[in-house]
């Protein structure tokens, strides 16, 4: 504990607040995250899991509160910036453009460009390094899909959560946020995400992760934030708290501060 | 949208009321402001005795016969006293558009409706409006049943188009190997089949006579006409003669003549008597075309509205407001008269 | 390693149906065209004409540029009901100019296409800006540019233009026919586009934004820019084709263009390109112009009424947009 503590957060947040009209979604949330961690985000529907994620990766822009990236303050006004800081997600449905390929998927909004003169005025891309760098980056997170050139309606579910991770693996220089990025899996595809969640990890990036899935949770998470009401309340890993007393945070049958409350 | 025409006629008249010139030209703004469908109406200010409204529903306002017609009935309103509300369906076949212009002139308190209606679609408002002691005159082309509507006003489309069937079968009488070709307005076109009907007639002739080489829908527009004569001449290069429903047609017709150079061993006749159409028949692309008079159609029109308003009398039966075939080539047997009268009759 | 074998295991079968599908709504148009000109040869011996053929090209030029501009905005899951309208607005601009105010007919040209721009950026703001409905917002300005149109023309048809703006009127030889200048700008201008869509960064985003609006957005693509550039490209189209239509009837007709929309709109569907956005190509659109050209020729021809020819084209959509949607089923 002290020695996470000691440590400066990669990710922070301070009191974030975001009304949508009457409704409240976070009401003075915190957030941490430490490098090299996987923090799973959990919670009941409503607590406000989606609308934190959203405010650390410029997807919305909180009301009042503060985000630090390693110390410093950030202002996301859009994803772009977030990004540019490093900050990857990977939304639950929205991350591919099903009719492009996968090579143009890693790439979206990146695209790069040929260095010659008619990259440079006519912004025409580099369409053979983009293969190469993507099928590169597919490579190192050891997801074997056919081409590059495929079109990502062409690939299984699993197959393609492969690719919006290792499309936020391969830009990420900080941190990946994963919004239930098992949700809509079977067994055996959930187990190669998970597998692959681990692979960015030893690589050096932090992930979070929010999930319901609870045994997923605790088997792949190093610490579990978990959220109720807009608010964090309490930290917690799986070896301080049972499944069932994590549960009972979530609800509110429990109120106890978690031990790693930071 | 022709309001300075219409303010100069205002002028014109002088020491006229005063409330009449300003309602001339809000009507004009008003007109462009619902151009389109639905009606519009001229702001009756301190008007001391109660003035008489009058209707006015052309099939379209994007047409130049229907805005002249338009122009006639406004500067005829003006002389008479009367306020003229008008509207306009969206396109040649807009019934729905018309009856909701008859319907609310109704509402609005109109004496006497003119209206030219698109199809059988406008019958039952045109029989409802009549019910509720509406006077209904149909202008340019019958309602359906003809005595639907209390009157109408309007050519004789079949005479139009005889007169040029005839003017053609003289004007080629002793030549052999005669290709027609017949450019219709669209399918469904009531105006559109009395004058094919009529130009067969003249010519002597009926539909599937070997003659006929080719018939084409050119919208009564230039542009498609244009594309329709290219197709018709690839199908038979030897087309000699052509009816055509309207001037635009005709010009459409005669641009696509030009680009095969071919433009002058053939024979366009027209119907209409637009100004810019007389201007084709002077400059000979056009050898002949029937004139057919709008302004007149809408001056009778209003004013038999406002005799109905004021003295309770109601017109009725076919009144025919003339035709009269336009010709710089006068055939025998065929009585013409030249682009000078034609340019002065002309109606837009 | 193992998890390198498991991955192989998925995503065969699907992959196989979608490209099969993808080949037929690719091809199918191509396919169509070579019916159509095989039935049409057949049947009448001056079809295959090379002057036939050249009238072809002539007469579907107009609506060619036109379908471009609609293209790039069905890419985007919109819809233009304004182009034929505006075109029209155009072609009265730059003939009124130069013929009845005397303006250097270069300057007419520039002012006419502009105006067809302003159009296009009008529709492009109120579709990103105030977020309203393609379809909505381009029926607005589609009546619009009618009033406009017919209050500036004063319904009358402008004629007597000078040579510059009826440049891409004039023909030349080639092989053994005639070609008109404009046909072939309608074919270069359908070239640019394809290249610009296929090959460089802002044309794949064109793709991207209309195939998934969010994921687009959330990877960083500007999407309301996107957007407005198409909305705007579409316009500028609108007034070149303003432009080939006052050359090739010779005349600013205020009557022109007023079933260019759904003639347009009729060439991209029947080109394969996705209503839904996201899918389809300028040179399907291209195929599919002619097509449609092809089918009013060929019809005309063999002396088939015209209501018939109605009827046929309507056909022809619902095929295409059946075939669009069988591919998409498949893939689900």
């Amino acid at each position: 504990m002290s020695a996470v503590a000691a440590r400066v957060p990669v990710l922070e947040a301070r009191g974030l607040v975001k009304h949508y009209g009457v409704v409240t979604a976070l009401d003075g949330a915190d957030f941490d995250l430490y490098p090299g961690e996987i923090l799973a985000l959990i919670g009941d529907n409503g607590a406000g899991k989606s609308t934190l994620i959203k405010a650390l990766s410029g997807a919305i822009v909180p009301d009042r509160g503060e985000i630090f990236l390693n110390g410093t303050p950030v202002h996301f006004r859009n994803p772009l910036e977030a990004r540019r800081n490093g900050i990857e997600t990977v939304y639950q449905d929205l991350a591919l453009a099903p009719a492009l390929d996968i090579a143009e998927n890693l790439f979206l909004g990146r695209e790069l460009r040929r260095r010659d003169i008619i990259g440079i005025v006519l912004r025409v891309t580099d369409r053979p390094r983009m293969l190469r760098e993507a099928r590169a980056h597919i490579a190192d997170l050891k997801i074997n899909v056919g081409s590059m050139k495929q079109s990502v309606e062409t690939l299984s579910g699993g197959q393609r959560q492969g690719v919006a991770v290792a499309r936020a693996a391969a830009f990420a220089s900080r941190v990946v946020i994963m919004d239930e990025p098992t949700a809509a899996l079977g067994v055996r595809e959930s187990g190669m995400v998970l597998d692959l969640i681990r692979e960015v990890r030893a690589r050096g990036t932090p992930v979070v992760l929010i999930s319901h899935n609870m045994p997923q949770v605790f088997e792949i998470a190093d610490r579990l934030h978990v959220m109720r009401l807009g608010r964090r309340v309490a930290t917690i890993t799986p070896a301080s708290h049972s499944m069932t007393e994590a549960v009972a945070l979530m609800t509110g049958a429990a109120s106890s501060q978690g031990p790693t409350k930071g | 949208m022709g309001s300075s025409g219409l303010r100069r006629t205002i002028e014109g008249i002088g020491g006229r009321p005063r409330w009449r010139l300003s309602a001339g030209a809000f009507s004009a703004v008003a007109v462009l402001v619902t151009a389109g469908c639905g009606s519009s109406a001229t702001p009756a200010a301190s008007a001391s005795p109660k003035p008489v409204i009058i209707g006015l529903i052309t099939k379209t306002d994007a047409n130049p016969f229907f805005v002249k017609m338009r122009q006639g009935a406004e500067r005829e309103a003006l002389l008479k006293g009367a306020v003229l509300m008008t509207g306009a369906g969206k396109d040649s076949s807009d019934a729905a558009g018309e009856v909701t212009a008859l319907e609310n002139m109704v509402s609005a308190g109109a004496k006497a409706i003119l209206i030219t209606p698109d199809s059988a679609g406008v019958t039952a408002a045109v029989k409802k409006a009549r019910s509720q002691g509406v006077l209904v005159i149909a202008l340019d082309s019958p309602t359906d049943p003809v005595d639907a509507a209390d009157a109408l006003f309007a050519t004789d489309n079949k005479k139009a188009g005889q007169l040029i069937g005839q003017y053609a079968k003289a004007a080629e009488a002793g030549k052999t190997g005669i290709k027609i070709a017949l450019f219709d307005e669209a399918p469904g076109s009531t105006v559109g089949k009395l004058r094919h009907d009529g130009f067969l007639l003249g010519y002597g002739i009926a539909d599937g006579d070997p003659q006929i080489v080719c018939v084409a829908n050119g919208g009564g527009n230039q542009t498609d006409s244009q594309t329709q004569m290219e197709n018709c001449l690839t199908k038979d290069p030897g087309i000699n003669v052509v009816y055509t429903i309207n001037e635009p047609s005709a010009f459409g017709v005669y641009k696509a003549l030009q680009n095969r150079g071919k433009q002058n061993g053939v024979l366009i006749v027209s119907v209409d008597g637009g100004c810019t159409g007389v201007g084709g028949v002077k400059d000979g692309r056009i050898a002949a075309t029937s004139q057919q008079y709008p302004l007149n159609m809408a001056k009778l029109g209003v004013d038999a509205g406002v005799d109905f308003a004021l003295n309770g009398k109601r017109v009725s039966g076919y009144t025919d407001t003339g035709v009269t075939l336009i010709s710089d080539k006068p055939v025998s047997g065929v009585d013409s008269k030249d682009t000078t009268f034609g340019l002065a009759n002309c109606w837009g | 390693m193992l998890a390198r074998l498991r991955w192989t295991e998925f995503g065969r079968d699907p992959g196989a149906a979608i490209a099969r599908a993808r080949l037929i709504s690719t091809l199918g148009p191509l396919i169509a065209l070579l019916l159509a000109s095989i039935f049409f040869s057949i049947r009448t011996d001056r079809f295959l004409t090379t002057e036939n053929l050249s009238l072809i090209t002539q007469q579907v030029a107009v609506v060619g540029v036109l379908a471009i501009g609609q293209t790039l905005i069905i890419l985007t899951a919109g819809v233009d009901l304004s182009c034929g309208a505006v075109m029209a607005f155009g072609t009265i601009v730059m003939t009124k100019l130069a013929v009845t105010h005397g303006v250097n007919p270069f300057l007419a040209i520039a002012l006419g296409i502009g105006v067809c721009l302003g159009f296009g950026v009008l529709n492009g703001l109120l579709v990103t800006v105030l977020r309203l409905p393609p379809f909505i917002v381009t029926l607005g300005t589609l009546n619009i540019a009618f009033a406009l149109t017919h209050i500036t023309s004063n319904e009358e048809t402008i004629a007597n233009l000078p040579d510059p703006v009826v440049f891409f009127g004039n023909t030349f030889r080639f092989a053994g026919t005639t070609i008109t200048y404009g046909s072939v700008l309608a074919v270069a201008l359908t070239l640019i586009t394809w290249f610009v869509l296929t090959k460089t960064v802002g044309g794949r985003h064109v793709y991207a934004t209309g195939n998934n609006p969010d994921a687009a957005r959330l990877a960083g693509v500007r999407t309301r820019r996107v957007l407005l550039a198409v909305y705007a490209t579409a316009g500028l189209l609108y007034g070149i084709a303003a432009l080939v239509l006052v050359g090739r009837t010779g005349v600013g007709d205020p009557q022109a263009g007023q079933s260019a929309n759904l003639d347009s709109i009729t060439a991209v569907v029947v080109g394969g390109t996705s209503l839904f956005g996201g899918r389809g190509s300028v040179l399907g659109t291209l195929v599919g112009t002619l097509i449609v050209g092809i089918f009013r020729n060929g019809l005309q021809l063999l002396g088939v009424a015209a209501i018939y020819q109605f009827l046929i084209t309507g056909v022809l959509v619902i095929l295409a947009v059946a075939v669009d949607q069988l591919s998409r089923r498949r893939q689900a």
